[in-house]
């Protein structure tokens, strides 16, 4: 788990190359639909389950439209497990109105509230997925700035992306090597090796900051960034992209109102 | 005019909190449109030498002329448009998302903007032969491509004098060969900071050893190569069965 | 291990008014700590802070062996805080964060309010106030630093895990009552701490080893002060580390059962016990699940208020040093 980890490439592997009206639609635009899809997801009552069903439809489509494949999307929402272990917990444990099931004493609140972060979660991460399997990171970025997220922020988050795939392959050679000399631990007392080599890892990173920096005062970087951006998304990517929160705001009004 | 003379007099500089002195005057003329190689051992003072050709280390004593343009803090913008610096390392130099924002980080810094700008990424990745990787991501370039992209990233914008630090460093045959390709195609005065020293008797007709932060010797490459004792003295080492005197 | 117990809150895990209440507060905090770190950094902001970013980012993909096959992950916010200092620091945690949720479903969108705030914002600022109360007891050498670390990040965890059922208690989206949660989240992340704080003790030591110039919370010593390091065997460290968090933890514990009486004071001193009567008040202001039907809901208030006031102090408390440490950080 830990080689899988620490010598794959972690931004490569977002992006699904397809042709798709997903796809292709302006990163800004995908970006507050996903925002005002998910906010609404999570704004609904957990006792409208229709809504979610909706919700769900809704998200899957989006998927069978954008050409990313099923298995991926699954493999992914595998990051979501862990707090599907803790709600599947709650209705053991939770208090309030018992119900047996299968002779198990289980809280009614407690299966609610499973339901809840179970489906909320899954819509959500399913929609983040759907993001970056079909936008490429600068376009997210650009799509950030075009929405006036602070330049700064989105150059900071531009820099981390450009360099993260650099600084996981440093690790996985230094863990490689440590490997190569019989360095297998197996107890928290054993890591000093490995921590020291985040340790160096740390230094190697401030120092190709700066170089970087200075890469950047040569070319004539005074401290602020420079706009590079030029085509802004269209009114048919705006109402495209706007058909999946639409759905959603329609959705939610509909099961409070109910 | 796309090549200027350069001209660096009594340069020192010693680094803060160290005793010796990193460059101990360094006196050099180029004439525009010269290619010089820049040999000499690690620690020698080259890559301090190359940073001062930048504006990048405060000038602490001597001079140093570009074209007309004399270096001083008043007119840094400029100095750094004239010269265009490649660094060792392509992965510092190519810190943009995408291989076009790179190209355009320079000539945007200096106010291009819109369409001019865009011609002007597109013209410099055709020049260096990169016009396909327009919107690649940096990190997924080989290190020939890397290479050309950081090379384009000055080039984009206009520079006199082009400085490069270890270009042939971690490049395939064929992507050195291409880089020399490149490189003698382009019209700017260039200062090449190398240990590849039959790359640089190819590209370079004249060589310039730093050592200890002094010149110690100047001259037609062939003839420098040919001296053993001159290279035994400063820790340059020919490949094994390399004779410059037959190339 | 902790990979799951990261913190990494999906969507619907707190009510909608806690993820509006917190997101709007971590904006505002990552706001303001970008224009603090852009004072610190100058024109290097960008690069160094996003350099780092990535960096914490792959030291949390990177598992360490916890006991026999189970690995944990740094979580890194006070790691960040004393490399970097407390602002530069919480604004990259807090990119880490983000970025998570927002291209790698890590984490849901709508909860980035809390998870901003309890990973990068309480572990940097807490982690900050415990590291510079730790130094001042501790030698002013390369050791004492690194000892403050450990401490800093291990107590650094625990906060966040409290801070974490504190806004259970406001937002709880589940029948589970705050003791519960706390003891459950509070308990299992003192035994995480152990992990934090050892991997940040030895990270922190090894760029003393290397560049002492480079760690932000030991700008204060002088190169002499910088090469002296005690030898301190990885063993006694870690066997060191597991009482003091079993200490820790039964404190806690009795704290909480044994004394509802002194916590019952607190909380009518702090104004909890109202708000508790006030039925009204009570459903808007705080989820019915963490208070209904619970028994002692006085305690659990009680026990709220009071670390409450502790992640709030020690929040506090790293602000204000990081601002009167600021002017030196910034010679870094």
């Amino acid at each position: 788990m830990s080689g899988a980890h620490a010598h794959g490439s972690a931004v490569d592997s977002l992006f699904v190359e397809a042709e798709s009206a997903v796809h292709g639609l302006a990163p800004e635009a995908k970006l507050v639909a996903l925002v005002g899809f998910v906010v609404a997801a999570a704004l609904t009552p957990r006792t409208s389950v229709w809504a979610f069903g909706v919700y769900a439809v809704a998200i899957w489509l989006v998927v069978f439209v954008s050409h990313v494949p099923v298995r991926v999307v699954l493999r992914r929402l595998a990051v979501i497990v862990p707090f599907v272990i803790f709600a599947v917990l709650i209705p053991f444990i939770g208090g309030g109105e018992q119900t047996q099931v299968l002779g198990v004493s289980l809280s009614v609140d407690g299966l609610w509230a499973m339901w809840n972060i179970l489906a909320k979660a899954s819509i959500g991460a399913t929609a983040s997925i759907v993001l970056s399997a079909t936008t490429r990171v600068p376009d997210v970025l650009t799509g950030l700035t075009r929405l006036r997220v602070p330049r700064v922020l989105v150059a900071i988050i531009a820099f981390m992306m450009r360099y993260l795939d650099l600084l996981v392959r440093q690790l996985g050679r230094m863990r490689t090597s440590m490997t190569a000399r019989c360095h297998d631990p197996r107890w928290l007392w054993q890591v000093k090796p490995i921590a020291s080599s985040a340790g160096a890892l740390f230094v190697r990173s401030y120092e190709r900051g700066e170089r970087v920096h200075q890469a950047m005062l040569a070319r004539g970087y005074t401290g602020t960034m420079p706009t590079l951006d030029r085509r802004p998304a269209t009114a048919v990517d705006w109402s495209r992209a706007a058909s999946l929160p639409l759905v959603a705001v329609v959705t939610l009004i509909v099961a409070v109102v109910l | 005019m796309s090549c200027a003379p350069l001209s660096v007099s009594q340069l020192r500089f010693t680094y803060p909190g160290e005793h010796h002195a990193a460059l101990d005057g360094i006196d050099l003329e180029v004439t525009a449109g010269e290619r010089v190689a820049l040999l000499g051992p690690n620690g020698s003072g080259k890559t301090t030498f190359v940073m001062h050709l930048n504006g990048l280390l405060e000038l602490q004593n001597g001079a140093i002329t570009i074209g007309d343009l004399v270096m001083s803090e008043d007119n840094l913008r400029e100095i750094r448009r004239r010269v265009g610096a490649v660094f060792q390392d392509a992965d510092d130099q190519l810190f943009m998302p995408t291989v076009r924002d790179d190209v355009a980080f320079g000539p945007a810094n200096l106010g291009v903007a819109g369409d001019e700008l865009d011609r002007l990424v597109v013209e410099t990745l055709e020049r260096v032969g990169a016009g396909a990787l327009i919107d690649r991501s940096p990190h997924h370039l080989s290190g020939g491509e890397k290479r050309r992209v950081a090379i384009a990233t000055v080039l984009s914008m206009s520079p006199h004098l082009l400085v490069l630090d270890e270009p042939t460093s971690g490049l395939d045959p064929a992507g050195r060969r291409e880089l020399i390709d490149l490189l003698v195609s382009l019209p700017q005065t260039q200062m090449i900071v190398t240990h590849d020293l039959p790359f640089a008797l190819q590209i370079c007709p004249r060589s310039v050893i730093i050592s200890g932060g002094r010149v110690v010797a100047d001259g037609p490459t062939r003839e420098l190569l040919a001296d053993t004792a001159l290279l035994a003295q400063h820790r340059l080492e020919l490949p094994f069965g390399f004779d410059p005197t037959r190339v | 291990m902790t990979s799951v117990l990261a913190m990494h809150a999906p969507d619907g895990f707190l009510e909608p008014a806690v993820a509006l209440v917190t997101g709007v507060l971590s904006v505002v905090v990552i706001v303001f700590g970008l224009r603090v770190a852009g004072r610190e950094l100058g024109d290097r902001q960008i690069p160094l802070a996003g350099i780092a970013a990535a960096f914490i980012f792959a030291a949390q993909m990177f598992n360490f062996p916890v006991a026999a096959g189970t690995t944990g992950h740094l979580l890194g916010g006070a790691l960040a805080a004393i490399l970097l200092g407390p602002w530069v620091g919480m604004v990259v945690v807090s990119v880490v964060v983000v970025v998570q949720a927002l291209l790698f479903a890590d984490g849901g969108l709508t909860a980035l309010g809390y998870n901003v705030l309890n990973m990068a914002v309480v572990t940097a600022f807490g982690g900050w106030a415990v590291f510079r109360l730790a130094r001042r007891f501790l030698p002013r050498n390369s050791t004492g630093v690194v000892g403050a670390s450990a401490l800093a990040a291990g107590v650094s965890v625990v906060l966040s895990a409290a801070a974490f059922s504190i806004e259970w208690l406001f937002g709880a989206s589940a029948p589970v009552p705050f003791d519960t949660v706390f003891g459950a989240m509070v308990g299992v992340h003192v035994l995480i701490g152990i992990g934090e704080a050892v991997l940040t003790g030895l990270v922190v030591g090894a760029v003393m080893a290397s560049r002492p110039d480079l760690v932000a919370g030991a700008a204060d010593l002088d190169a002499e002060q910088r090469a002296q390091r005690g030898k301190v065997g990885m063993k006694p460290f870690v066997i060191g580390g597991v009482l003091a968090s079993i200490v820790f933890a039964t404190v806690v514990s009795q704290f909480a059962v044994d004394n509802p009486d002194g916590l019952e004071k607190v909380a009518i001193d702090q104004g909890f016990i109202e708000s508790g009567t006030d039925h009204a008040l009570d459903s808007f202001i705080f989820a019915d699940y963490a208070t209904s039907g619970v028994g002692n809901e006085t305690l659990s208030l009680a026990i709220a208020g009071l670390f409450g006031t502790v992640v709030t102090l020690a929040v506090g408390f790293g602000l204000l040093s990081a601002s009167r440490s600021g002017r030196r950080a910034a010679a870094i």
